[in-house]
């Protein structure tokens, strides 16, 4: 059920102001993409292009085409909602929802929605989606006490649970260890190569060795300057990335140089 | 690392100079201190005097008949008469006033923050200041007016009472939503969004919920703020010794106007011929009422803490 990405052209605007600038790139189904780059080069402001989520925010506007398996997801008839329930996302900070016991947040997408669900069938979607988030036998005997009591770790890996109880083909996380300790790190770590199986992932990281851990092809974004926009600089395999890329760029931030 | 294995500078120990704290700080916060208790204590004070003197006042007269009990055929010093009918009015009409605004204001401060961007959204801000500031007896005569056109001249109905305090009340409401709806973190937001949950019911299910209890806190509010007004129920309501429980209908009486009216008639003169003649009786009903509508208040403020704890969101406890 993975579907592949395509992004052609694609400028991303706040207002005005031209935050990334012409973008292609091509995401491949079933497999792992990181995006890399120093902060505010543009990369999770690229990453929310791809499932709009960009436009939430007042006066942001798109050009250029982002299509998913040959849909473009920006066309005249697609609707934003639609396009959510298929490309799910995960934040940087674990965000489950607060007045919501655990279960409650994995069926959040299904309750929020007030789509009937029988009884069972919720019981079986909470555990399979825990189950696939690797936080089901941790929290089994507690799905009614609040979200808010896990760790972070576990909170996040509750928030992927939420995102796949959706049924998504595509998904997305932004930064989604950045706020979490070793441990918990490689945990969800774990889980990403795990879900690639069914999944198609987009990561944004900082973190180098993660995106050269848990990746199949990696891109790099780069930024002009201030006020400039954010460029792709390169992609291809991770592997090429890491060892001989093709930038000057690339290079210089991979061995830690700038940035 | 070299630098730091190497012994200090020579001068004051360590000791000395973790012990001695700076005086003219030290003496500083001293002053802060006491200033910030002493005006706690000054703003506690009318408070505490005001609770005393409604209460001493009030307590005498307060008893179950009092609250059972109309006006009617009630006259000079006679040992009788209650504000039944002013409680019936004031809460009837206070109900009404929140069934219009709380709708009306809620609805705006979803629109401010959810929805509202540019011309519009700066337009209903200003006019809501706006509105904060209008005098109370001014709403009434709006009130008033507004009535006079629609039904002609001379009109009384409770709810004219209604629609005054609404115009007192929703610029509050829309406020106090407004800030409370402005707290939710937008990252919840966010997390339902990226859940294919379309935007209105975010706003419903997660915006309102997480909410809830805060916008339950300043509606209450709004309702204090209004319950207590008397000038604009005085226009519109009027006066009546006897019970009315219709709102489309005739005069209506309020507690707060009926503190004013007890008061204003003063002390009765006894004759002695009479039989039992109490000479401050309107005052002593003055001063019960007034304790009845503290004690409403009061009350109101407890539901509304009981709803905002059992709506609050679930901590880890």
């Amino acid at each position: 059920m993975a579907q592949r990405i395509d992004a052609k052209d694609l400028n991303v605007f706040y207002g005005s102001f031209l935050a990334v600038a012409d973008v292609t790139m091509s995401i491949e189904p079933r497999s792992v993409t990181a995006l890399i780059g120093p902060s505010g080069c543009g990369k999770s402001t690229f990453l929310r292009t791809l499932n709009r989520m960009h436009e939430v925010i007042p006066g942001a506007r798109v050009q250029g085409s982002i299509a998913m398996d040959g849909v473009d997801l920006y066309g005249p008839s697609v609707d934003p909602v639609a396009v959510r329930r298929q490309v799910g996302m995960v934040f940087q900070r674990p965000n489950p929802f607060p007045t919501m016991s655990i279960a409650e947040n994995v069926l959040a997408g299904v309750k929020l929605n007030n789509r009937k669900i029988s009884k069972g069938d919720a019981n079986e979607l909470v555990e399979s989606s825990l189950e696939r988030a690797n936080l089901w036998k941790e929290v089994k005997d507690r799905l009614d006490r609040p979200g808010s009591s896990l760790s972070g770790g576990q909170q996040q890996r509750l928030c992927i649970a939420r995102a796949i109880a959706v049924k998504p083909q595509v998904l997305l996380m932004d930064e989604p260890c950045s706020a979490l300790d070793p441990i918990s790190t490689l945990a969800i770590e774990d889980l990403i190569s795990e879900l690639k199986n069914d999944y198609t992932i987009v990561i944004v990281t900082h973190n180098m060795q993660q995106a050269a851990r848990v990746s199949d092809r990696t891109g790099f974004f780069n930024i002009g300057g201030t006020g400039q926009p954010g460029r792709l600089i390169e992609m291809d395999e991770t592997r090429t990335m890491f060892s001989s890329p093709s930038e000057r760029a690339t290079e210089d931030y991979i061995s830690g140089r700038f940035g | 690392m070299a630098t730091l294995t190497q012994t200090p500078p020579a001068g004051p120990d360590l000791e000395t100079l973790l012990t001695t704290t700076d005086p003219r700080r030290r003496r500083t916060d001293r002053i802060m201190r006491v200033l910030v208790i002493a005006a706690f204590c000054l703003a506690m004070l009318p408070l505490v005097s005001l609770t005393w003197t409604v209460v001493g006042h009030g307590v005498g007269r307060l008893d179950g008949y009092f609250l059972l009990h109309s006006m009617r055929g009630v006259f000079g010093g006679m040992d009788a008469g209650g504000a039944y009918h002013a409680i019936v009015g004031t809460v009837e009409i206070t109900l009404l006033a929140a069934l219009i605004s709380v709708p009306i204001g809620l609805l705006a401060a979803i629109y401010l923050v959810e929805y509202g961007t540019g011309r519009l959204a700066r337009w209903v801000t200003f006019f809501v200041d706006v509105m904060t500031g209008i005098p109370s007896v001014v709403a009434g005569l709006f009130a008033y007016a507004l009535f006079a056109v629609l039904f002609g001249p001379g009109i009384r109905m409770g709810a004219m009472g209604s629609v005054a305090l609404s115009v007192l009340m929703i610029p509050v409401v829309v406020r106090s939503c407004e800030e409370m709806l402005r707290l939710v973190p937008n990252e919840l937001r966010e997390a339902a969004l990226a859940l294919g949950v379309p935007k209105w019911l975010v706003v419903i299910k997660i915006v309102l919920r997480t909410a809830i209890a805060g916008l339950v806190t300043g509606i209450m509010l709004s309702v204090a703020r209004v319950i207590g007004e008397t000038a604009p129920l005085l226009v519109t309501v009027g006066v009546i010794d006897s019970i009315n429980v219709n709102l489309l209908q005739g005069r209506m009486m309020t507690l707060p106007v009926y503190v004013f009216r007890q008061y204003s008639q003063g002390l009765v003169p006894c004759s002695g011929a009479e039989g039992v003649c109490i000479p401050d009786i309107n005052i002593q009903r003055a001063w019960a009422a007034a304790l009845t509508l503290f004690l409403i208040v009061m009350l109101l403020n407890l539901v509304a803490r009981l709803i905002a704890r059992l709506f609050a969101p679930k901590t880890s406890h």
